[in-house]
């Protein structure tokens, strides 16, 4: 039987040291007994050796450097036998290969859940350690009386230097007191609450935050004291309030239920007329035709044709001159274009700008729009999947784009899609067959056909990614070709 | 002091008081106070079960607007009250040096125009940040139709930005607050999402982020004022947080407001329902679970408040189970009632080197009882268990235990 005294509740150097000579003599987790220093009850055996066993020559012991990292964070905790069972994991440890990844393990279920109550103690010190602020020689100094559950204060001295790094402060616990000068930190004995100061000005003000805060018609008791126990309570300035908040929560908020609605405040008629009153006039209503670009797109901004108004965030109308020869029609808005408000400013967009650049078109010379004025799409998450608008809501929105061409008069359209194409002709027609071609609708509207720049973007294979890319080019360089014929 | 009463008590409706999410920072090189750890810190809780991390106050209860369900509307008669800057300044820096909270959650009615209020919301927090050389946790509500550069002016000093849509769908907003725009919010929300993006980029010039709330940003909807049901807000939120990648949805049960107006339900406030929006909530962004499955065969489109949202899944999908945790997936495992994010990930991790049985099961997650009928494990099978008529009622819990919520 060996006996080992550490030097203090924390002494983990000591600790270490110790488990190292034994575990390397062999020796077995039930023949070893811990204690720290003063702490040691009546010696009951009194035939322990509190001399180390001499390790026999060559001996090696090694551990994952893991576990040595955990036991030092464990020997924090309050529990009295946490040394001999830091000392029974670790030499399991030893033997069993990758024992701390199994949390099924009991001793690992333990090691857990005493690294769980430490850090919980921790984050419960971080929030309830409340300063008084006190004057010591002309300056302020903040002290605050706290008791943690485990051994923490000196280890979570750099968590309030870190935060109060331009206060000088003290927390007196009753293990060990922390205080912090604005230049060094220094460990002191443990206090008592007498040794703290026992008010400060500020506390009626938090009391008064704390009453006003409070719902007392959400009253959940059991929630409140989850988070936080009363053994917290007895150093909290506002816990004394709680019994009579809880008590008087029910009357509080049956007279708030109770109490008859009242008239208006005297001063909202005042308000609503000179703030509301003068902006409810305006407005067009959406019958009437527009009879400028600009109009129609006020108008269009409060749309609600079909029902894509509801998910999207705005209407994304056209943009270009107002008298522009070439007309772009693409499908609808995406991800990008929904935010900002403007078409083509999204991937397929960029594509887009980049090809026009690249044939020699001018963007500020065309005017581009869509088929369809809201993004219509599927969330997934943080995403919003594309979907494909149907013909009701295609046809809907044909009552904006009509109109578009209508006060634009351009010379051609180009239709980027299937979508455009239906939209702009009126019926399904497929765009392989007609790429390249000019159709010439029924009331007599010439639209080139090409594809959408977004499809050149779905292509995985890289080559035929090219390859779409020259064709799409070459398809607007036909366009800038009869843009420079006409 | 009556300030402050008034103030505090007017900011109580907003539900958000999270101090998390933000970068971490401290304060060793500046010597100034405050940090954020990433994670929040709750300073206390009232008996409402809500945590207090952040002074929540309004810098002013006057306001233009007139919406039914805000004790502040023009029309209510409550007691109003304004603070300097000068006086939220030295409030926020006086309860931070005493512990008392994470920071500041600073909000306001709308005062004469929203580019004044902003402009004076947006001031309390430079002076925090330059002249006091506060780092702890800034929360700016924003006023959706302010100027974009004050915009830009509060992204620099706060960790986080929001913007109330207030009700789930825009006919509630237009019926119970007349004078908000909800086309407006979203394009706020959408411009906030750009900005947030936009900086999070390096800037070319000198290669570094832009500092732009790195807390993102939040709503809240308040559940209960009008009919909207729980798929319907679901369903937004599915679309807010697609949309805006919102950090998060906050859903409050609509509480009785002193002096309230007639056309809104003076009942208890629904904190069951709202308990359980949050649960779908969470199904939806750390689950796997799609809206539309969580209230797929509820005809009222209600989630049941007799058993949590993934319970009633699985009871509505009995065919999904058992599933085999020595074998199952993720997605698979992540379904199973009463299997968390984190006991998933540790049977991930022990069924590399253990078949786990029953026991070992019970020590990764809370409660076995509730696992039981849905899992296989090496000796365990719950036999007709699973396909039980009974099943529901057995892991019900007692009706006296809902009134905890």
């Amino acid at each position: 039987m060996y006996s080992v005294t550490l030097a203090d509740q924390t002494d983990f150097d000591g600790w270490r040291h110790a488990a190292r000579q034994l575990a390397l003599a062999g020796v077995k987790p039930g023949d070893v007994r811990f204690s720290v220093v003063g702490q040691t009850a009546e010696d009951l055996f009194e035939n322990a050796s509190s001399l180390l066993p001499e390790p026999p020559a060559g001996a090696e012991f090694t551990v994952p450097r893991e576990v040595v990292k955990r036991l030092e964070q464990v020997i924090h905790h309050r529990d009295p036998d946490r040394f001999s069972f830091m000392y029974r994991l670790l030499l399991r440890v030893s033997r069993e290969k990758n024992l701390l990844r199994i949390a099924s393990d009991p001793d690992i279920q333990r090691l857990e859940r005493m690294e769980k109550s430490i850090r919980r103690d921790a984050h419960k010190m971080h929030a309830f350690v409340r300063f008084r602020k006190i004057d010591v020689a002309g300056e302020e100094w903040f002290v605050a009386w706290f008791e943690p559950e485990h051994y923490i204060a000196e280890r979570e001295a750099g968590f309030f230097r870190a935060r109060f790094t331009g206060m000088k402060w003290t927390i007196l616990t009753p293990w060990r007191s922390i205080s912090w000068d604005g230049a060094d930190i220094t460990v002191m004995p443990g206090a008592s609450k007498e040794d703290a100061p026992a008010d400060d000005a500020a506390e009626d003000l938090w009391r008064t935050y704390f009453t006003s805060i409070f719902n007392p018609a959400r009253l959940k008791v059991k929630a409140m004291q989850a988070e936080m126990p009363k053994k917290y309570w007895r150093n909290l300035p506002e816990a004394p309030l709680i019994p009579g908040m809880i008590a008087g929560a029910g009357k509080a908020a049956e007279e708030m239920v109770a109490r008859a609605p009242t008239l208006s405040a005297p001063h909202h008629a005042r308000i609503q007329e000179q703030y509301w009153e003068p902006k409810k006039m305006g407005g067009m209503a959406e019958e009437e035709i527009a009879a400028t670009l600009d109009a129609l797109e006020k108008q269009a901004e409060g749309c609600r044709r079909c029902p894509l108004w509801k998910d999207a965030t705005q209407t994304v109308f056209g943009e270009g001159p107002r008298d522009a020869d070439v007309v772009f029609v693409g499908e609808q808005p995406g991800d990008q274009e929904d935010l900002a408000g403007k078409p083509f400013v999204g991937p397929a967009g960029q594509m887009f700008n980049a090809t026009l650049e690249e044939v020699g078109i001018d963007r500020q010379r065309v005017y581009v729009t869509n088929a369809v004025k809201h993004f219509k799409f599927e969330p997934r998450g943080k995403r919003r999947i594309h979907s494909k608008p149907n013909s009701g809501e295609v046809q809907a929105c044909r009552w904006w784009l009509d109109q578009e061409l209508t006060l634009i008069q351009p010379k051609l359209t180009v239709a980027l899609g299937a979508t455009a194409l239906t939209a702009l002709s009126g019926k399904t027609m497929p765009v392989t067959k007609n790429r390249r071609q000019i159709v010439t609708t029924e009331s007599g509207l010439r639209v080139f056909v090409t594809v959408h720049p977004s499809f050149l973007l779905r292509i995985p294979d890289k080559e035929t990614a090219a390859r779409e890319r020259r064709l799409f080019a070459e398809d607007l360089a036909a366009v800038r070709d009869l843009m420079n014929a006409a | 002091m009556e300030k402050l009463a008034i103030l505090s008590d007017a900011a109580k409706y907003d539900a958000s008081c999270a101090s998390s999410g933000s970068t971490k920072r401290n304060s060793l090189a500046t010597g100034g106070i405050g940090s954020t750890t990433g994670a929040g810190i709750c300073h206390s809780y009232a008996p409402d079960g809500r945590c207090i991390s952040l002074l929540k106050i309004l810098l002013t209860n006057f306001c233009i607007y007139d919406c039914a369900y805000c004790i502040n509307r023009s029309s209510s008669n409550v007691r109003r009250a304004r603070f300097t800057v000068q006086e939220v300044v030295y409030l926020t820096l006086d309860f931070y040096k005493r512990n008392y909270i994470e920071g500041l959650f600073l909000s306001s009615g709308i005062i004469r125009s929203p580019d004044e209020t902003m402009m004076q919301l947006v001031e309390v927090a430079r002076q925090l940040r330059v002249t006091h050389r506060f780092a702890g946790y800034i929360h700016l509500k924003t006023i959706p139709d302010c100027d974009p550069l004050l915009l830009e002016e509060a992204g620099r000093f706060a960790d986080r930005l929001s913007i109330n849509v207030e009700l789930p769908t825009d006919d509630g907003v237009s019926r119970l607050a007349p004078e908000k725009r909800p086309a407006e919010i979203r394009k706020a929300m959408g411009n906030l999402r750009m900005k947030i993006e936009e900086k999070s980029e390096p800037t070319l010039r000198t290669k570094r982020k832009e500092r732009f709330a790195p807390g993102g940003q939040s709503t809240q909807m308040i559940i209960g004022a009008d009919a909207a049901n729980d798929d319907t807000i679901l369903k937004t939120s599915a679309r807010l947080y697609s949309s805006y990648h919102l950090k998060r949805v906050y859903y409050s049960a609509f509480s009785p407001i002193p002096d309230a107006k007639s056309s809104l339900p003076l009942i208890q406030p629904p904190l069951m329902r709202e308990h359980r929006l949050y649960q779908a909530d969470w199904l939806m962004r750390f689950y796997g679970f799609e809206q539309n499955e969580i209230l797929a065969g509820q005809s009222d489109g209600m989630l049941d408040l007799a058993v949590d949202p993934k319970l009633a899944w699985a009871l509505a999908n009995r065919q999904r189970f058992p599933v085999d945790v020595n074998r199952g997936d993720r997605e698979s495992l992540l379904r199973v009632p009463g299997l968390g994010t984190k006991a998933v990930a540790k049977i991930l991790q022990v069924r590399r080197y253990r078949t786990l049985r029953l026991e070992d099961v019970g020590r990764l997650c809370q409660s076995v009882n509730k696992v039981r009928p849905f899992i296989t494990a090496l000796d365990w099978q719950p036999g007709g268990l699973t396909d039980s008529p009974s099943l529901k009622a057995r892991m019900t819990p007692q009706p006296a235990q809902l009134s905890l919520f």
